[in-house]
C-alpha cells in the first residue's frame, strides 16, 4: 500500500457518501443518482466512476478483476488493476470465477456470474436520452414521467430506414419495468446477461457524477418492437484460438492484404477453454 | 500477434520510463528548479493554481515541471492532489477593497481617486521578440529604480462610485454557506456563487472564447471594464477556540468588475449591472473573460432573452472544466474495438442490404430469448 493515502485511495467520508448513493441506486433500479464525484488521479473518461464505486465497496478480503474490452491485459485495465493493487493491497486475478469484484469497461464476461460477485461498469455517458435531448433538466423530467417515446421513435426510424434496429452497442434497456437505462457501451450481445443476473451490477459515471444499479435478479429488457424483436449478433466464424462459437469475437487484422482472424474478446474465457482442451488431450 | 494488439504491463512501464527521459531532455542542459519555474514562469504558476483550485506556488511549479510544461496536465495533477486534502477550516471572504494593490485600472473613468496604476503589464508593450533575452543577463535588470508602487490608502472601488448614485445594481449580501461543486454534483438551476466557483476553475481558453462571443453579438451585454485590480489580500479564519479572526497568510489575486448595461423593466429603473471575475495571481485575461461569462449567465435572473451559448448555464458549466474535457476527449485513445466491432457488424449488414441477405461476417441473427 502507498503511504499517505487511505485504503483504496478515497477517504472514509467520501466512501460513505458513495455507498449512500449506491444504496439509493439499488433501491431504485435503473435510476441515476447524482453523487459528489471526486477528482481521481486517473483522467475523467478513463474509468473514474467505476474506480470510485470499486474503491467504496472493496475490502481487504476481496479479489479484484479488471477488464477493458473483455481483456485483462489491455493497457487501461492494467493501469486500474495496478491502482487498486497499490492502494489496497488486495488480491487481483484474471479468472472471472475467482473474482469477488469485477470492474469492466465495454464488456460483461462470457462466464456466467454468481450471486457472490459484483460487477462494476465504467460509464462515459449515463443518460440514455442524451443524444436525443442534450439538456439534463429536460431528461430528468422525461425520466420522472417515464416519457420514453422519443427513444421508441428513434429505434423506429432505424427500422424505417434500414429494415432493422441499427444500434450495435449501448443498446437502451428498461430496468424493472420502469427506468430507461444505458447499459454503458457494452455491445448489445451482452444485453441478455443483464437480465435476472445473480450478480449485483453497479454503474459509475465519474465525470457526469451519476451512479446507478441493477440489483440481482432484476428484469432488464432491451427495447424492441413486436414485429422487430431484439436480436444479438452472431458470427459465421469461430474463435481462431479456442474455437468458441458463442462468444463475442474481436476482428484482428493480420496483414495489409485483407487478412483477418476472429478471436474471443474475453481473454479469460478463451484461455480457460484452451486449457480445458489441453487437459482433455 | 494477438498479445501485441492488446498492449500490456511491460509496455506501460517502458512508456513511463521514456516519459521520464523525455521530461528531463538533454542531460547536458541544467535541470529546471522549482524556484526558477515559480519565479520566471510565474503566470503559468498563476494559471495552474487558479484552475487547479489550490493556492500553492511551489506545488504548482512542481506540477508544471512534472507535466513538461503542459498546463492542462499540470492543472490535472494539482486537482488530483487537492481532492485528497482534508478541509481544516473555512476562511472569511477575502477583502479585495483593502488589498495592497500592485495594479489598478479603470476603463470607465479617466481619473479617479487612487489613480490608474499600471503595474507590470504586457499592455502597451510592442510584441517584438527581445533577442536580448536569448542570453541570461549579466545582472538583474532595473533593480536600481523600479519598485512596485503601493498605495498608502486603499482607493475606493470604481463600482462603489456608481453605486453611490444608484446607477448600478446593488450587491445583495448572501450569508448562505457557499455551495461547493467539488463535493456536490451540479444541479440546475444554479446559484451565482456556484457558477462563479465553476468559472474560477474553468479553462481559460474556453472562457476566453465564450467571453469573446458575447462581444461579437452572441449574448451581447455591453461590457466596460469598470475596475481591474491586482493586489495582496489577507486570508483570515476564525478558529472556534478563539472566536476572532486571525490571518493565516497573504495571497495575490486579480479581480475584474465589469459594468454592463441593463435597460430596466416595469419595476426597475435602468441601471448598470455587474459581471465578476476573480483569479489567483495575475491571470488577468482569465479574470476578464470570467466576468463577461458571469454576466452572460445572469441573463435569466435579469429577464433577458437566452439565445446564445454563453448565456446557457448547462452548456457553459458542463463544458468549462479542462480536467473533465481533456480526460473525455483523450479517452478516445482507449481501445474501443468491442464497440467498433459491433458497429462494423451493423454497417456490413446494412451494406449487404439489410436483414434479407446475410452479410459475410454476420449470420442470420438468431433471436434472443433473454
Amino acid at each position: 500500500m502507498s503511504g499517505g493515502y487511505n485504503f483504496a485511495y478515497l477517504d472514509e467520508q467520501t466512501k460513505r457518501m458513495i455507498r449512500r448513493a449506491l444504496l439509493k441506486a439499488v433501491a431504485i433500479p435503473g435510476y441515476q443518482v447524482p453523487f459528489g464525484s471526486r477528482e481521481m488521479p486517473l483522467p475523467y473518461g478513463w474509468g473514474t466512476g467505476g474506480i470510485q464505486v470499486t474503491a467504496s465497496i472493496i475490502g481487504a478480503a476481496d479479489t479484484l478483476k479488471v477488464i477493458d474490452q473483455g481483456a485483462d491485459d489491455t493497457t487501461n485495465a492494467v493501469s486500474i488493476r495496478r491502482f487498486f493493487a497499490r492502494t489496497t493491497g488486495v488480491r487481483t486475478t484474471e479468472r472471472t470465477i475467482d473474482a469477488t469484484i469485477i470492474q469492466t469497461r465495454h464488456r460483461i464476461p462470457e462466464t456466467k456470474l454468481g450471486d457472490d460477485q459484483i460487477i462494476v461498469f465504467q460509464v462515459p455517458i449515463p443518460e440514455p436520452l442524451r443524444w436525443l435531448e442534450p439538456r439534463e433538466t429536460e431528461t430528468r423530467r422525461m425520466h420522472a414521467y417515464a416519457d420514453y417515446a422519443v427513444m421508441h421513435v428513434r429505434l423506429y426510424e432505424d427500422v424505417a430506414r434500414y429494415g432493422h434496429i441499427a444500434t450495435a452497442y449501448d443498446y437502451p434497456v428498461v430496468v424493472n419495468g420502469r427506468y430507461l437505462m444505458r447499459p454503458s457501451p457494452i455491445p448489445k450481445f451482452d444485453n441478455p446477461k443483464l437480465d435476472f443476473s445473480p450478480a449485483l451490477m453497479l454503474f459509475g459515471a465519474g465525470r457526469e457524477k451519476r451512479i446507478y444499479a441493477v440489483p440481482p435478479y432484476t428484469s432488464v429488457k432491451s427495447l424492441d418492437f413486436e414485429d422487430h424483436p431484439f436480436r444479438i449478433e452472431t458470427w459465421t466464424t469461430r474463435c481462431a484460438l479456442c474455437g468458441s462459437g458463442d462468444s463475442f469475437l474481436d476482428e484482428v487484422i493480420t496483414d495489409d492484404r485483407g487478412g483477418r482472424m476472429f478471436v474471443c474478446s474475453d481473454t479469460d474465457y478463451c484461455a480457460g477453454r484452451r486449457n480445458t482442451e489441453a487437459a482433455a488431450e | 500477434m494477438y498479445v501485441a494488439v492488446k498492449g500490456g504491463e511491460a509496455a506501460i512501464d517502458a512508456a513511463h520510463r521514456l516519459l521520464a527521459k523525455n521530461r528531463r531532455g538533454d542531460p547536458s542542459v541544467p535541470e529546471l528548479t522549482l524556484a526558477q519555474i515559480e519565479q520566471q514562469l510565474s503566470l503559468a504558476v498563476d494559471r495552474v493554481m487558479t484552475e487547479g483550485s489550490i493556492h500553492d506556488r511551489e506545488l504548482a511549479a512542481l506540477a508544471i515541471k512534472q507535466a513538461r510544461g503542459d498546463l492542462v496536465e499540470a492543472i490535472f495533477l494539482l486537482r488530483a492532489y487537492r481532492t485528497t486534502l482534508p478541509r481544516l477550516a473555512e476562511s472569511l471572504p477575502i477583502d479585495t477593497a483593502n488589498a495592497a494593490l500592485r495594479r489598478r485600472i479603470s476603463a470607465t473613468f479617466k481619473d479617479l481617486p487612487g489613480g490608474q496604476v499600471l503595474g507590470g503589464t504586457f499592455d502597451y508593450t510592442h510584441r517584438l521578440l527581445d533577442f536580448g533575452l536569448a542570453e541570461p543577463a549579466p545582472q538583474s535588470p532595473s533593480a536600481e529604480s523600479v519598485s512596485a508602487p503601493e498605495a498608502s490608502q486603499p482607493p475606493p472601488r470604481v463600482l462603489e462610485i456608481l453605486n453611490a448614485e444608484d446607477l448600478i445594481e446593488r450587491e445583495v449580501p448572501d450569508d448562505a454557506p457557499p455551495p461547493d461543486l467539488t463535493r456536490e454534483p451540479l444541479e440546475f438551476p444554479t446559484a451565482r456563487a456556484l457558477r462563479l466557483q465553476n468559472l474560477a476553475r474553468g479553462d481559460e481558453g474556453f472562457l476566453l472564447s465564450l467571453g469573446y462571443s458575447t462581444q461579437r453579438g452572441y449574448g451581447r451585454n455591453h461590457p466596460f471594464a469598470g475596475e481591474i485590480r491586482t493586489g495582496q489580500v489577507a486570508v483570515e479564519i476564525v478558529p472556534e477556540e478563539l472566536g476572532f479572526p486571525i490571518v493565516i497568510g497573504e495571497i495575490t489575486v486579480t479581480e475584474c468588475e465589469m459594468v454592463n448595461q441593463f435597460g430596466g423593466s416595469a419595476t426597475e429603473p435602468a441601471r448598470f449591472t455587474r459581471g465578476y471575475g476573480l483569479v489567483f495571481g495575475e491571470a488577468e485575461r482569465k479574470a476578464m473573460a470570467m466576468a463577461l461569462v458571469d454576466r452572460a449567465l445572469r441573463a435569466k435572473e435579469l429577464g433577458e432573452e437566452i439565445n446564445a451559448p454563453a448565456q446557457d448555464e448547462e452548456f457553459v458549466l458542463y463544458h468549462s472544466d479542462s480536467v473533465e474535457a481533456s480526460g473525455f476527449v483523450q479517452h478516445l485513445k482507449l481501445p474501443h474495438y468491442v464497440d467498433f466491432q459491433a458497429e462494423l457488424n451493423v454497417l456490413r449488414r446494412i451494406r449487404a442490404g439489410g436483414p434479407v441477405e446475410p452479410p459475410a461476417t454476420v449470420e442470420a441473427e438468431e433471436e434472443n430469448a433473454g
